[in-house]
Order: structure tokens, then sequence, then C-alpha cells
């Protein structure tokens, strides 16, 4: 089972459509930018985070964002609640993480980090 | 100076207290060895050979009295009452205790100090000129986008993880001191056709194992495409730099592999994106920061004093025949205090010297400092009148050795002494060097002469750019030191050259000495600094000086 991390805290996955259906692509970190382009049109996108150490999902959701992606978008896999912010500022609406994770770092301190539009240099510099 | 912003203040308090409940989460299970590792890096702490290391940023080198007065607050409070200035304008202690450092951190913001992105895969403390601000030479002071880039850069959503560590410096003088061709990014502000300023912009410099210098991206890129270009290049790589291989993550790696043209295509592509999402906004911060850095009231006063003491006083006149620079204001001089006194631990600076050069900055100053790669503290607006009583009290503390760019103001990096990757000792080694030609009363004869040594491959001590560079090796339980001649640091940035089988720790500062004596009795003139000399006449002069004399002894002595 997993748990799904927004800013209201912990709560079930209520959104995943049927893989099969079409409407929602994963992602592997390693996915070459020009492949974002085919999932534009999606209903909800899943990056895998296979080691909270890769950062390169935190661009790919960027890119997806700069180039008009406007479903749903979702971090999986092994996000600490360190990175809570980082993901959502760089375009992710949740994180996804397993039930093991979400034992050793419970929801107290990933609303810790649910504020994550303060104290946010970029947006200041971007305006 | 620029001050913080109750935006920067409250970003800093709101990290230290993110730190502080990381430790703690680190000690109750709820972080990983794994996951913390990465958390106490971006935040400054290192794991070293005896003790936990924290490295404290000095953006672009600059600071006050009053922070400066804290750096030696916290070295006595919580340190061994010293610490040790780098290469990369940041401070380090030594022998903190992990559940001290939420506190020095805390002590570090009250003066609008922090430690964050001092290491970790991240983009780290951008580095600036010391003499910006204050150089006659300069076309634009580089601190305020310094500045600009430290606020882009700090805690950016997409750059924490990096594939590895990532530095910028920017220099604002064709004369390059910031070694911007070492450097992932380098920035070298020029003038552009409208007379305003822009950016070249260079790509993929490095030293460590595998030495590059920068090449260049952009020729002069306009100012305000500045942090949407950087953010191209930095997202570019972030997804190609390679993650399998530590030692090939770096950019220099990514450029060499794709090459400078494909490199700058992909980031051409990329800028046209990341330009599309920024409205402009901080070039007004810029010009709000530029304002902040606005020179200090020069003051107009006769000098007679000065030239009377340079008359009277043959250490005075050395030491300013050595220690300062062309200032670009009238009467003015950038004073360097070598933090190199001979025997002495390069770049350290123990608690009382810390607050003589605080009461000093503020005193003779206009209260500023800085702190050079070379590893000494440099005072950029000093009036000439006011050298005589400086000098004397700078002499008083063990701050007035006059060695600037000569043989013993030496680059060493902490090596075995401190850090647990070190293959040799280099402290020592830059020791003996230094007293040896103290010994020999042959420095100023020699003149312009930079040895910079690294205690491993990965090279802090940027031996590869020193015109003599020494790097230490393990070579079966022994350590080996090779020699290099021929780099430069500055605007025509060059590697050093290899000057065949190294030497054991007996043999290095013996040979070191034949390479001085070498340069001494083949150079055109007291006017040909060692580095024209080396590339007017060769390697083959040195070698022979090197390799030959010891097998003639050898065989001397056979005989």
């Amino acid at each position: 089972m997993s748990v799904i991390v927004t800013d209201a805290g912990f709560g079930p996955d209520t959104h995943s459509p049927d893989p099969r259906s079409g409407e929602a692509v994963t992602m592997p970190s390693d996915t070459a930018p020009e492949a974002l382009d085919a999932a534009l049109g999606a209903e909800m996108v899943v990056i895998d985070f296979p080691s909270s150490a890769d950062g390169r999902g935190f661009t790919l959701a960027r890119l997806l964002r700069l180039r008009g992606y406007r479903g749903r978008l979702r971090a999986r896999g092994h996000v600490i609640a360190d990175q809570y912010a980082m993901a959502r500022r760089a375009g992710f609406d949740e994180v996804e993480i397993d039930d093991a994770l979400a034992a050793r770092q419970p929801e107290d301190q990933w609303r810790l980090r649910a504020d994550w539009q303060a104290h946010d240099y970029q947006a200041r510099l971007r305006g | 100076m620029y001050r913080y912003t109750d935006f920067d203040a409250g970003f800093v308090a709101e990290r230290n207290r993110q730190f502080r409940a990381q430790v703690a989460r680190r000690i109750d299970g709820s972080l990983t060895e794994d996951e913390f590792k990465p958390l106490r890096l971006m935040n400054g702490l290192y794991l070293q050979l005896h003790a936990y290391m924290l490295r404290v940023a000095i953006p672009y080198g600059t600071l006050d009295s009053r922070q400066m007065r804290q750096l030696a607050q916290i070295a006595e409070r919580w340190d061994k009452g010293y610490g040790h200035f780098t290469t990369r304008q940041n401070i380090q202690f030594n022998w903190p205790v992990l559940g001290d450092v939420p506190d020095i951190l805390d002590a570090l913001a009250e003066v609008e100090m922090h430690a964050i992105q001092t290491s970790g895969n991240t983009i780290r403390n951008v580095t600036a000129d010391h003499f910006a601000g204050a150089a006659a030479d300069e076309v634009a002071d580089p601190r305020p986008v310094a500045e600009l880039i430290r606020q882009w850069s700090t805690d950016h959503p997409e750059f924490q993880f990096l594939p590895r560590k990532f530095k910028i410096a920017v220099t604002g003088s064709p004369a390059d001191r910031a070694v911007t061709a070492a450097h992932d990014i380098g920035l070298r502000i020029v003038r552009a056709a409208d007379g305003g300023i822009a950016y070249q912009v260079l790509v993929g410099g490095g030293l460590g194992r595998t030495p590059m210098i920068g090449k260049v991206l952009h020729d002069a890129l306009p100012e305000a495409d500045l942090l949407p270009y950087l953010e191209a290049i930095v997202s570019v790589w972030n997804l190609l730099g390679r993650r399998d291989n530590k030692y090939k993550a770096r950019i220099k790696i990514t450029v060499h592999e794709h090459g400078i043209d494909e490199i700058r295509r992909l980031v051409e592509a990329r800028f046209a994106e990341t330009r599309a999402a920024f409205s402009g906004i901080d070039q007004v911060m810029l010009a709000g920061i530029r304002a902040a850095f606005a020179p200090p009231a020069f003051r107009d006063a006769p000098v007679d004093a000065y030239h009377a003491a340079r008359d009277a006083d043959p250490v005075f006149r050395a030491w300013t025949d050595s220690n300062l620079a062309a200032h670009r204001a009238e009467g003015y001089a950038i004073v360097q205090v070598s933090l190199k006194a001979h025997g002495a631990t390069p770049g350290d600076a123990s608690a009382l010297q810390m607050r003589v050069l605080a009461d000093v900055a503020e005193r003779y100053g206009h209260d500023e400092l800085r702190i050079s790669h070379e590893q000494n503290v440099v005072l950029p607006h000093v009036h000439l009148s006011d050298l005589p009583a400086l000098h004397a009290i700078l002499r008083a503390h063990g701050l007035g050795t006059a060695n600037i760019g000569k043989v013993s103001d030496i680059i060493a990096c902490p090596g075995m002494d401190y850090c647990a990757l070190a293959t040799a000792r280099s402290i020592p080694v830059a020791q003996e060097i230094a007293l040896r030609f103290d010994a020999l009363k042959i420095e100023h004869q020699v003149g312009d002469l930079k040895i910079k040594i690294s205690g491993c491959i990965n090279a802090c001590g940027h031996h590869h750019v020193g015109h003599i560079g020494i790097l230490g090796l393990d070579r079966a339980g022994v350590e080996n030191y090779q020699i290099t001649l021929g780099g430069d640091q500055g605007p025509d940035a060059a590697l050093g050259q290899r000057t065949g089988p190294g030497f054991s720790a007996d043999e290095i500062v013996p040979a070191v000495e034949r390479i001085v004596e070498t340069y001494l009795a083949e150079r055109a003139g007291a006017e040909e600094d060692f580095l024209a000399t080396f590339r007017r006449i060769g390697m083959a002069p040195f070698k022979a000086a090197l390799y030959d004399a010891p097998d003639k002894e050898a065989r001397a002595d056979a005989a």
C-alpha cells in the first residue's frame, strides 16, 4: 500500500487512473527531456524517484510545467519529507510514498514542510 | 555591502530550524544515514578524518568587522580557537560537535552568515574577485551579480540533488582573480557593444582528477538573460550528467563527452523555455543589490606620512612592495594581509588574529574585509596615510608577513592532517618550503611565483594551476610528490605539465629549490617572472636540474 502526501497531509490514493487506460503516464527518472512531450495531454503523470539522491525528477517536473502540462503530477518513490517543498515548487501536486517510509517519517514531519510557498527565492526572482 | 532583507533573514532562520530538526530526526531514526548525509552536506557539515567539519560561506569573499568578530567567537566557543580560510572563500571549523552545530548556525545567522550549500551536490558558494569594488582595472563590481546568483541558487528546488557539486565564480576584471576558467561555470563581466555590461560564460572548467580549462559557451550574454541562462545550463546538466560514476559526473566531463557545440545547442534550446518564466523582476532586484554595494566615501588626505615611513623603515617598505595592489581611488591602496607566515599553516587564523583584523578593518578600512582564494585576508580600502599604523598592528600579531605572491605565499589543502580523502600531507610541505626560502633570503629576488599543493588527486590545493604545482600521492604506503610546472590561474588559464617521476617527502623541498635555482639562472632579467621564463625555455632545463643532477651524484658516489 502507499500513502499520498499533499499540503493537507497524508491521504489514500484516490486519483490513480488505470495505467492501461492511457490516462496516466509513468516515467522513470532517466526520461529524456524530449520524451516528455508525449505526456503533455495525459490526465496524470507519475515520475519515479528511485532514490532521494536522484534529483532528475525535479527538473522533469519543471519542464513538463514549462511546456504547458496542466494535469495531475505525482512524484512516486523515495522522496523524503525534506524534499516535499522542492517537489511542490518544481510543479508536483503530490508525493506517493510507501507505508514503511510513511511510518518512519510520519505525517507531522511532512506537514512541517507544507507551507512551501514561503521562503522561496526563485519565486521572488521570477516574479 | 549587502544587508539581509527580512526575506533573507527569515529564510536563514527557517533553514536553521529545519536543520536542527534534521539532526534530531537522524538521532531518532526518522532519517537514515544515507538520507541525512546530503542534508547535512547542503548545510555545510562534513565528516572528516577525526571529527565533523563545518564549512561556512563568506559569499563573494566579503565580510565586515562584526561578522569577523563572530567567526572569532565561534572559533573560541565551539572549536579550538582558530579557523581555516579556504580556496573558495569559505572558513572551515575543524572540530565542532554535531549537537552544537545548530547553535553555531544560529550564531552565524545573527550576523547574516550561513553555511548553506557550501558542500554537497548543490550549487556552491558563489565566489568573486577579492579586489571587487576596489581594483583599478575593473569593468564592473562582480559582487552584485554574485549576490543575485546566491539568491537564485539558494534552495533551488531543481538543483539540490545534482549529479555532483557545481561551482560558479565571477570576475569583473580582465585580470581574472577568481580563477573562472577552473569552475563549472565561470562568468567574466565584459563591456557590451551598447556600452552596458554582458557576461562571457565559460563552462566545464575544473581541477580534480580530470583537470579541464573552461570553454566559452557564450561570448557576450546580455545582462538580463543571466539567471534563465544559468538555469538552462544546470537544467541540461542535471538530466544529461552522468550519475553512474561520481568521477565522471561533473559538467566538465559532460562537456567533454558531448562537445561544447552540442552543449551550446541544448542550452540554447532549454534557455528558450526557462527565459519565458522570468518576468524581469530579477533585474529590478539586481539594481537594488547594486546600490547596496556603492563604494564607501573615500577621503582626500595627504600621503606624506606614507612616503616618509617607506623611506625610513625598510621592513615597512618591503611589506608595501609586496602586499599592496592598485586601488581605483586616489591616495588609497588595497592591502593583502598574509595568512602565510613562514612555518605557519596556510590560511589559518586564530581568534585573536580575527579580532585584530576586525579592529583594523573598522579603524582603517571602511569596515570591509575580503577573503581571497589564495587564502589571505584583504583590506580593500585603506588610505595610504594609515598604512604605517596598520602595518605596526599587523606585525605585532603575526600578520605582517611581506610575501604576497611570493614563493612562501603557498596554497595548500588541509591534506592528511585533517582530510579523510588525502593521500599525503600538504601543510607540512608548505611549511618546509616557506621556511627553506625564508632561510635562503631569496624570496624577493625570485619575485612572483605561485606554489600550490594538493594532498590528493581531488586537487583542492589547485596544484594544476600553480606555477609550481605539487601533488601528494600514496605509493605503496609512502608519500610521493609529483611536480607540475607552468600552470596559470589567470585570464589565459593553463594546466601545468608534469616534470616526470615524483619525489619523496624528504626530496620535495630540495626539488623545489632546484627548480627555483634553475629559474634564477635562466631568466632573461629580474622583470621576467617564473611563468614567462618557463614559457620561453620550456620544460627541458627544469627536467635536467631535477633528474640529471642526482644521477651524477649517485654515479660519483658509486665511483
